[in-house]
């Protein structure tokens, strides 16, 4: 891909990144902007996105493995990542700010009490080592291979992510599942592919 | 010809608006054109200019206007919810599951005409008519904390009169232990019905005692008018100290028991919703704490407050639960 289309690309993504959090500072700035019951609304949207950009992230992989001319996507991994961490943070903060209003009794009494905001939680404790370590002085200090090892923390956190939001909804809400099915998808894509590319391999070898 | 009685204003040039000083507003403007003897043609003018000025989404009749009284019940020092928040943040599972549903939908519900049938453990079963209900007692304004069992809240200035006089002209026998209230219920009208897994009508109670406490409110409308159909039209009860969905909107029928009749949410899920469910905060839902609460309407930094015990209405309600277990009886 040209270098200049990839600034364009770079800049597209990185607009429709901050889009919903900008959504939020406007609406937060207008009287009545987020609506009756701002605090859920801003829990719903930064929930919602870190998510759908989680959902993303795990696409990449697997799409570029469909074809080497989508190779370039790669580079945008890490963007997508570290933006689904950002607003897992506003998620999190949301949370210990506007629920709890910063009462670690109350924090500590939900962790233990109610199972969806444990698995909110673990969640979010997975994303941080990524986060942390996803400078390319991390990815060279730690080796490509334990690098990648680490990094597949990634499904975990998106599984527990989807669990989080099946156990918030109230019983017989059924606003999970596409996400749900998408992460199954991807997830599941993995093994095929890589089982696919063996066999390709092992043709080649034979010829 | 006075223009709050004239027939000749079609409703699509009746009045929306959005908050009650807006209403206030338009009430003294219209008394004023009253007084001063203004026709029929300008009546309809100004109704138009006026609908211009405020912002759509609550359509009330020209009549729809309630007289009423000052209450001593009504609860003080609290700011007041807007129209807006109060009629577009709804849960009536008959009209949609989602907040905004209410208020796109509920238009369907025909409110007129209305009776409401009395049967069950009383003297003679009657229905009665919502114009002979409308009448039976002064109205009164009464100023509530509504606290949803979601852990939201609003302050809602309601209108009717206690229950208790409704239930006197009833007249149940002795061994009446409880009410049971039935909501309106059509699967053509309320589509939205087929989409939960709830077994309709709904369907609330209350103790006798609970339901003979001068707090509890059989209501016709808010914000000095009558309810919007979202809010329950054309009569509902509000429990004050009772999670919200406790109390039942858009009566059709009041049946006196002898046991406890089943309810609708506590047939849902029990564990979650009990048939008490007075306002609580030292008895945490399975799903979030109700130890706090969501002030609707207001930002995102000032919502947080803290829930009171039976929604601050202990002192009146308190009594009704001695020597019960609360935590056993949620």
């Amino acid at each position: 891909m040209k270098r200049s289309y990839l600034i364009i690309l770079k800049t597209a993504v990185w607009v429709a990144c901050l889009w919903p959090m900008a959504l939020l500072v406007r609406g937060a700035l207008t009287p009545h902007g987020l609506g009756a019951d701002p605090t859920a609304h801003i829990a719903l949207t930064t929930g919602y996105t870190t998510l759908m950009l989680l959902t993303i992230t795990l696409g990449i992989t697997p799409v570029r493995r469909l074809s080497p001319r989508l190779g370039w996507m790669i580079r945008f991994r890490r963007l997508l990542g570290l933006f689904a961490f950002f607003y897992a943070t506003v998620h999190m903060l949301t949370y210990v700010a506007l629920y709890s209003n910063f009462s670690v009794q109350a924090m500590m009494d939900d962790i233990a009490k109610r199972r969806f905001i444990t698995m909110g939680v673990a969640a979010y404790l997975l994303l941080i080592p990524l986060a942390i370590t996803s400078t390319n002085w991390s990815i060279r200090k730690l080796g490509g291979k334990r690098w990648s090892r680490l990094h597949k923390l990634v499904y975990v956190a998106a599984i527990c992510g989807a669990i989080h939001y099946w156990w918030q909804v109230k019983t017989g809400v059924l606003l999970p599942l596409p996400f749900t099915v998408a992460i199954a998808l991807l997830l599941l894509a993995r093994p095929v592919l890589a089982w696919k590319q063996r066999r390709k391999m092992r043709a080649a070898e034979t010829v | 010809m006075l223009i709050g009685k004239s027939p000749d204003i079609p409703s699509r040039e009746i009045t929306p608006r959005d908050d009650y000083f807006q209403y206030l507003s338009r009430r003294r403007f219209l008394r004023g054109a009253a007084a001063g003897g203004v026709t029929v043609a300008a009546a309809a003018l100004g109704a138009d200019r006026i609908a211009q000025l405020i912002s759509p989404g609550i359509r009330a009749y020209a009549d729809s206007k309630l007289q009423t009284v000052k209450s001593p019940l009504t609860t003080t020092g609290e700011q007041l919810t807007s129209l807006q928040d109060i009629t577009h943040y709804n849960n009536f599972y008959e009209f949609g599951v989602e907040k905004d549903q209410p208020a796109e939908n509920a238009g369907a519900l025909p409110t007129r005409p209305w009776t409401v049938r009395v049967e069950g453990l009383v003297k003679k079963p009657k229905t009665v008519d919502i114009d002979t209900l409308l009448k039976m007692r002064p109205l009164e304004d009464r100023v509530y904390r509504h606290r949803c069992v979601e852990a939201w809240s609003m302050v809602i200035p309601w209108v009717g009169y206690s229950l208790s006089e409704f239930i006197k002209q009833c007249e149940p026998l002795g061994d009446a232990k409880y009410v049971q209230f039935l909501s309106y219920y059509d699967k053509h009208v309320e589509k939205w019905t087929s989409e939960s897994t709830i077994f309709w009508p709904y369907s609330e109670g209350l103790r006798m005692d609970e339901a003979m406490n001068p707090l509890t409110l059989l209501t016709f409308g808010l914000y000095g008018d009558v309810l919007p159909n979202q809010d329950g039209a054309p009569v509902r009860i509000v429990v004050p100290w009772k999670y919200g969905f406790k109390s039942a909107k858009s009566i059709v029928t009041v049946r006196f028991l002898a046991k406890q009749p089943p309810t609708t949410w506590n047939d849902q899920s029990a564990q979650e919703y009990g048939f008490y469910s007075n306002v609580n905060p030292n008895v945490d839902h399975p799903r979030w704490s109700q130890k706090t609460e969501r002030r609707i309407g207001l930002p995102f930094y000032a919502q947080r407050r803290t829930t009171l015990m039976f929604n601050g209405y202990g002192e009146q309600v308190a009594g009704l639960y001695n020597g019960m277990d609360l935590r056993k009886n949620y």
